[in-house]
């Protein structure tokens, strides 16, 4: 029941869920291309920025905030509900500690200061 | 429906290429600020315009979780001090696949009565893989943090109960794929999961932790891709592979620096031996080794004209980096050539050193990686290891019977002198007694790092 209705009021939108299998052939396609497109941009991260590299790629996939949105959205269940709103406040926590930490680490990255180095660095 | 079904998918797009490009800044340090910004903004983009596609009834308890995600991450971000990034880590990947298993189990109470048998086979999989990182991440906390022991957790037929208990949770998976009305398995496959990463993690030790949280990474990742193809969302399922993969590549980095295979790393339970082999360290004691005060290293570090310094993970326990950073100071003022050897599974997580030492103000152009540090040490006067151990041993490369046989490490056996300053003759993490103490050229200080490194910057100041 509830689903058709979704299914009505998105129809432009790819329909969630059951969607045809054309399209899931294309999900397919788009996984398998992004992860080798990972894979070789993971590669050539320089060791340097591991850390923050990591604490970015945590960030990137809270994503999945995007899902839990949806959820709320859709659902009718008090119960669901409440499931997807511990989602979004996971997920939106992690995307904010994550990318000002980023910011925070990669800060910490300067190249030699050609004069002598300072008293008290305080950084 | 408020925003025009076509612009939220171009939006969408957009996201995914600022996700990209964000990797791609990553790879130098020049552009790494663009990194973070971009994924940011790709972000914000991408909640902002599903915010508008989707009309949400209850704005209240939206903006509540996201004022709760204000309110806990932001502290977390800015207090969190440089050493316990690991423990930072696990505790956000805990966070985020908590939030994928249950928007996961949300989906699958609201569609098992309409939904495909892919989107359930997916749904299943992927709150299997986020329970099981949850725990595990958990476990990961709890050791980084201190809270239990460090040591893997072994018994007879670990891995055999281990297994098990995954198998019985993708057993539970195919009977709620079959039979999604009976919901109530639901709970008890969750709670298998959970088992698995619990024990898991439990059975690994805390110096292969940087191979364990990439691991984890990746699954996160996967399992937000699984949302992706539940929703048909591209979005999800871009950004989800690409935390997937990196996660993976970064665990395949870590293993292959310690030459050893994923199943190894994560069955192995490698360093559970450190209780049987205290007697034989106790036994190897009786070897003689050389050990020297502070004031002796500040005189040999003197007549040096190039010296490497080796940080491991007792650097961070002993928070030592700014005194290394004085002491590379003085030594640089004195027109010694000062260079750092990084070991890529040194520290707790991927790169951990390398932020400590970027933190203390060393310039990132003096971070040397193992393979660029290697061949200088035959030319390096004095070697300087401070809180590494099994890194350096050199069983690695002579000693076919040592656990650590074939593992690359640095080459400072092969410097002029090595000084090694270390709290005791304690063995490292792998339980092996480490060759390098009872060298000619070897040197041993011992006691703590910081107060050993206070004592010598006070040594070379005074001469």
């Amino acid at each position: 029941m509830m689903l058709e209705l979704v299914a009505n009021a998105t129809a432009t939108l790819p329909p969630a869920i059951s969607y045809s299998s054309q399209d899931l052939v294309t999900n397919l396609l788009v996984f398998i291309m992004a992860t080798f497109l990972g894979v070789e941009l993971i590669r050539h991260v320089t060791r340097l920025l591991h850390t923050p590299l990591m604490a970015l790629t945590n960030a990137i996939s809270s994503i999945s905030m995007i899902a839990a949105l949806i959820v709320m959205s859709e659902t009718t269940d008090q119960t669901l509900l409440i499931l997807a709103t511990v989602g979004v406040a996971l997920a939106s926590t992690n995307i904010i500690s994550g990318f000002i930490l980023v910011e925070r680490i990669v800060r910490l990255f300067k190249t030699k200061p050609k004069e002598k180095p300072k008293e008290k660095p305080t950084n | 429906m408020t925003l025009d079904p076509t612009y939220v998918l171009l939006i969408y797009v957009a996201g995914i290429i600022l996700f990209i490009l964000s990797l791609r800044f990553m790879s130098d340090v020049k552009t790494a600020r663009w990194g973070g910004r971009s994924a940011a903004l790709g972000m914000a983009i991408g909640v902002a315009a599903t915010l508008a596609a989707y009309t949400i009834q209850r704005v209240d308890l939206l903006i509540g979780a996201i004022l709760i995600g204000f309110v806990v991450g932001t502290p977390i971000a800015l207090r969190v001090a440089t050493t316990a990034l690991p423990q930072r880590t696990a505790v956000s990947q805990a966070f985020g696949s908590l939030a994928v298993a249950l928007v996961g189990a949300a989906e699958f109470y609201d569609y098992h009565t309409t939904a495909n048998t892919f989107t359930l086979s997916v749904l299943s999989a992927e709150m299997i893989l986020g329970f099981l990182t949850f725990a595990g991440s958990c476990i990961a906390f709890a050791k980084l943090q201190e809270l239990i022991p460090g040591r893997p957790f072994v018994y007879p037929g670990k891995n055999f109960v281990s297994i098990a208990i995954l198998v019985v949770a993708a057993a539970v998976a195919v009977f709620l794929v079959a039979e999604p009305s009976q919901t109530f398995a639901l709970p008890i496959m969750a709670v298998f999961a959970l088992a698995f990463g619990f024990l898991l993690v439990m059975g690994i030790g805390g110096a292969d932790m940087p191979t364990v949280i990439a691991i984890l990474n990746s699954y996160t990742g996967m399992s937000a891709a699984g949302l992706g193809f539940v929703l048909n969302n591209k979005l999800l399922i871009v950004a989800g592979s690409l935390d997937g993969s990196s996660g993976f590549v970064l665990a395949l980095i870590m293993s292959q620096a310690m030459n050893r295979s994923f199943t190894n790393v994560l069955f192995g339970g490698v360093g559970a031996k450190v209780v049987k082999t205290a007697a034989g360290a106790a036994a190897a004691q009786a070897r003689p080794v050389q050990s020297l005060s502070a004031g002796d290293v500040a005189t040999i570090l003197e007549n040096a004209r190039s010296v490497v310094i080796v940080p491991g993970y007792g650097m961070a326990v002993a928070q030592a980096q700014h005194t290394i950073k004085e002491v590379a100071d003085l030594l640089q003022e004195k027109g010694i050539d000062v260079k750092y050897g990084i070991h890529p599974v040194a520290g707790r997580m991927p790169g951990h050193m390398n932020v400590l030492l970027a933190e203390a103000n060393v310039p990132y152009d003096q971070l040397w990686e193992m393979e660029k540090i290697n061949p200088t040490f035959p030319e390096t006067d004095v070697a300087i290891v401070v809180g590494a151990n099994d890194v350096t041993n050199p069983a690695a490369r002579t000693k076919p019977d040592s656990p650590l046989y074939g593992m690359p490490i640095m080459n400072v056996d092969k410097a002029k002198t090595v000084i090694f300053i270390k709290r005791s003759m304690s063995p490292g993490f792998s339980g092996s007694d480490n060759e390098l103490f009872y060298l000619p050229n070897t040197w041993m200080v011992f006691g703590d790092a910081k107060k050993v490194l206070s004592d010598l910057v006070a040594a070379l100041k005074a001469s």
